[in-house]
């Protein structure tokens, strides 16, 4: 029985949690790219470097509560200045907005005219975030950094194995949870929201019936603005803020947002939590797992390891291609909100 | 710098004046000005200047000629462009001999394409790949820097006197990490232990929980970390301490540094490490020589006064500025027996082999040519206490 429970918290401390927290994280990014598929009508390659943007903001403004002394101990002090980050990327995407993808919306260009456009909206805000904060790693995590620590856990329980719950992982999984439950609320049982999936489902027949498109898109993005921020301040707290981390982060938020289905918020949420478990299910070593679940004589020699880490971000490729062969939809059929 | 350049062509100008045949001797400083390794060359440079200087104030080599530095760019990853760096410094300045080049992949492609058929020494401060000490090169390659093979004998001793009989090592993938790691590994099973895993971590990325949670399943009393302090190593260590997969590290040079310390405090406590250093009296003359002359005696900077230094003193001892002669004069000048050469004293040196006499070169980083020519290392051991890194010994 020791046994048992040994393997299951073994599994829980390097699997479970670890890919809970990082599968709240790519569902927040992948609602935020599902919205503006949904509103827009195109794949906004730029949301990883929002969500840069957003993490930046929240850092700049945590580094003057910092300063002057502001804390909210335990809880991390970044949490005090995400409103201010979200504030700062709405204001940011609206001006992007104004420049750039206004012009094509105008023009009804191509989705792929958009995509590209979107493109360099990444460059460029990939630039302007090292322009400000410089391309180093940035430390976040202040306050109490865990809910459970490994040797209290072992201390308490009498496990060989401990378990260790970071605040952080805390927080991504509680803030997904009410990002999620308000984004609901607000799709179905609002009249902006109605007019959002209004529009999202049938562009012509919205308009007809009196949508302002305007509005609708000015929702969409404070909506994926909001998300990105948040989603890029809870990765930053989770692991640490680095300006480059986020354009590898953009292929697992797209293969969530596809695998659910793109256009489809709650295929999103799904989607971010099979590509978070399968990268980490299939990247983990078992070789200990097993060790406590068979006979001593059937503990493997190896790792148990069904692809070395260094294919992690293939995992989510793999998983696309899939999909697209399979079931191009996606598990939701996406397209529309 | 340029003031340098000015004192040196005045008073080689003078020595003309006076002395009909003298000429001057062009001594080509071959480092990655530019590129990724910029910051460090900052401080690697003035310190081969700072040789040419101080023998130029002594009088000089060969009864007075005096001692010019000629920079090179090598980029520390351009090969193409440190190629024709050191083409231009040879053929068109006329450099004798070089100082450089700096990182292992363009110093092993100077040397292959320009150094050897054109017969010129080169005295590299901070190349530390292995294969550098196997390679074909006519007797012409030297380095004040040791080979990482020899720091993989280092940890493999350091772990086995602290009984540690199970090691995992996780290294940053690149020529420097795979390089150490497979140094580690021979070494420390030669000695009789068991290596559980040796995986590759990519830098620059966020997270690496998949990374230790393989490592973990390996097991291991101690996680070889041969990594850098502020990209991956930093991710490895911080993560293996969350989820308690590992608590105690060995730490290469890579690793060592106060950052380590001051990202990671007290969880750490308990690890240890090396890093290259010596606490032989030349490494103190020489900062405070470098403090004068107005430059830091960071990573290799001594390395680098120790290349020029030794290049000189052969030049004396061959009597002759022509790199075919004085090749085989750098061993001799380096190493036992002799009188010992610190920092401060090349003038006192080029008298006493003037004289006829033999010198034992020790400059900053206290010199000895191993092998085929390259430093048998000085290593520094630290421990980590209290949230602290603390010297403990050096070896």
């Amino acid at each position: 029985m020791e046994d048992i429970l040994n393997a299951f918290v073994l599994l829980s401390n390097f699997v479970l949690i670890p890919a809970l927290a990082y599968g709240s994280q790519l569902a927040l990014g992948a609602l935020g790219v599902t919205l503006v598929y949904g509103i827009l009508r195109f794949s906004n390659f730029a949301h990883g470097e929002i969500m840069s943007f957003g993490a930046m903001s929240a850092i700049l403004v945590m580094w003057g509560f910092q300063a002057s002394g502001v804390s909210i101990a335990p809880l991390p002090t970044v949490l005090l200045a995400l409103p201010f980050g979200i504030l700062a990327t709405i204001a940011m995407l609206l001006i992007v907005d104004r420049s750039v993808f206004r012009y094509y919306r105008k023009k009804r260009a191509a989705p792929v005219i958009l995509l590209i456009a979107s493109a360099g909206v990444m460059f460029f805000l990939n630039g302007l975030v090292r322009f400000i904060i410089g391309p180093d790693d940035q430390r976040v995590v202040d306050g109490e950094r865990f809910i459970i620590r490994v040797r209290e856990f072992k201390q308490m329980t009498g496990l060989d194995q401990g378990l260790a719950l970071k605040t952080s992982q805390g927080i991504s999984v509680l803030a997904a949870i009410v990002c999620v439950g308000l984004l609901f609320w607000f799709l179905n049982h609002t009249r902006s929201g109605k007019s959002m999936r209004a529009y999202s489902d049938n562009e012509d027949l919205a308009l007809l019936s009196g949508v302002n498109p305007d509005r609708v898109v000015l929702y969409a993005w404070i909506l994926a603005g909001s998300l990105a921020a948040i989603a890029g301040t809870l990765y930053g707290l989770d692991k640490s803020y680095k300006p480059f981390t986020f354009l590898q982060l953009l292929l697992p938020i797209f293969a969530a947002a596809i695998v659910g289905g793109i256009g489809s918020p709650i295929g999103a949420t799904v989607g971010g939590f099979v590509i978070a478990f399968s990268e980490v299910t299939v990247t983990y070593a078992y070789k200990r797992f097993l060790a406590y679940m068979v006979p001593d004589s059937w503990a493997p020699e190896g790792l148990a390891q069904l692809l070395s880490t260094d294919y992690k971000f293939a995992v989510s490729f793999m998983i696309l291609v899939i999909v697209l062969i399979v079931r191009p939809t996606g598990i939701f059929s996406g397209k529309t909100l | 710098m340029k003031f340098l350049k000015l004192a040196a062509v005045a008073a080689a100008m003078g020595g003309l004046s006076t002395a009909a045949a003298a000429e001057d001797i062009k001594i080509g400083v071959l480092l990655g000005f530019t590129g990724p390794i910029e910051s460090t060359v900052a401080d690697m440079a003035p310190g081969a200047e700072l040789a040419m200087k101080e023998v130029n104030d002594a009088g000089g080599l060969l009864g007075g000629m005096m001692v010019t530095p000629v920079r090179g760019d090598s980029t520390c990853i351009d090969s193409a462009a440190a190629t024709a760096s050191a083409e231009r410094l040879i053929t068109s300045d006329g450099v004798k001999a070089i100082v450089g080049g700096d990182c292992s992949g363009v110093t092993t492609a100077v040397l292959n394409n320009v150094a050897k058929p054109n017969g010129i020494v080169m005295i590299s401060p901070s190349a530390t790949s292995p294969a550098l000490s196997t390679i074909e090169d006519n007797g012409l390659f030297f380095r004040t820097a040791p080979s990482d093979a020899r720091q993989g004998v280092i940890v493999a001793e350091i772990l086995k006197e602290k009984g540690i009989s199970e090691i995992a090592i996780t290294y940053t993938n690149n020529d420097y990490g795979k390089g150490l790691a497979d140094a580690i590994d021979t070494n420390f099973q030669k000695k009789g232990g068991t290596v559980t895993i040796n995986v590759p971590h990519e830098d620059g990325k966020g997270d690496y929980t998949a990374e230790v949670g393989a490592l973990a399943a390996a097991g291991g009393e101690v996680l070889v970390v041969a990594g850098y302090v502020d990209q991956g190593g930093r991710g490895i260590v911080q993560s293996s301490v969350d989820t308690g997969a590992f608590d105690t590290f060995y730490f290469p040079d890579g690793m060592v540094s106060p950052q380590l310390a001051a990202n990671h405090g007290s969880d750490i406590d308990g690890s240890f490490g090396a890093n290259p250093g010596t606490d032989s009296p030349g490494a103190s003359t020489y900062s405070e020589m470098a403090e004068a002359a107005g430059f830091k005696a960071g990573p290799f900077s001594a390395e680098s006064y120790d290349a020029a230094a030794l290049i000189m003193l052969a030049m004396e001892a061959a009597k002759s500025a022509e790199s075919n002669d004085l090749k085989g004069k750098i061993m001799d000048v380096a190493n036992a027996p002799g009188e010992k050469i610190f920092p401060g004293q090349l003038g006192k040196a080029l008298e006493i082999i003037r004289g006829g006499g033999d010198v034992d070169y020790v400059g900053g980083s206290a010199v000895e040519l191993i092998g085929s020519g390259e430093s048998a290392g000085n290593y520094r051991e630290v421990a980590f206490e209290n949230g602290e890194l603390v010297v403990v010994g050096f070896r």
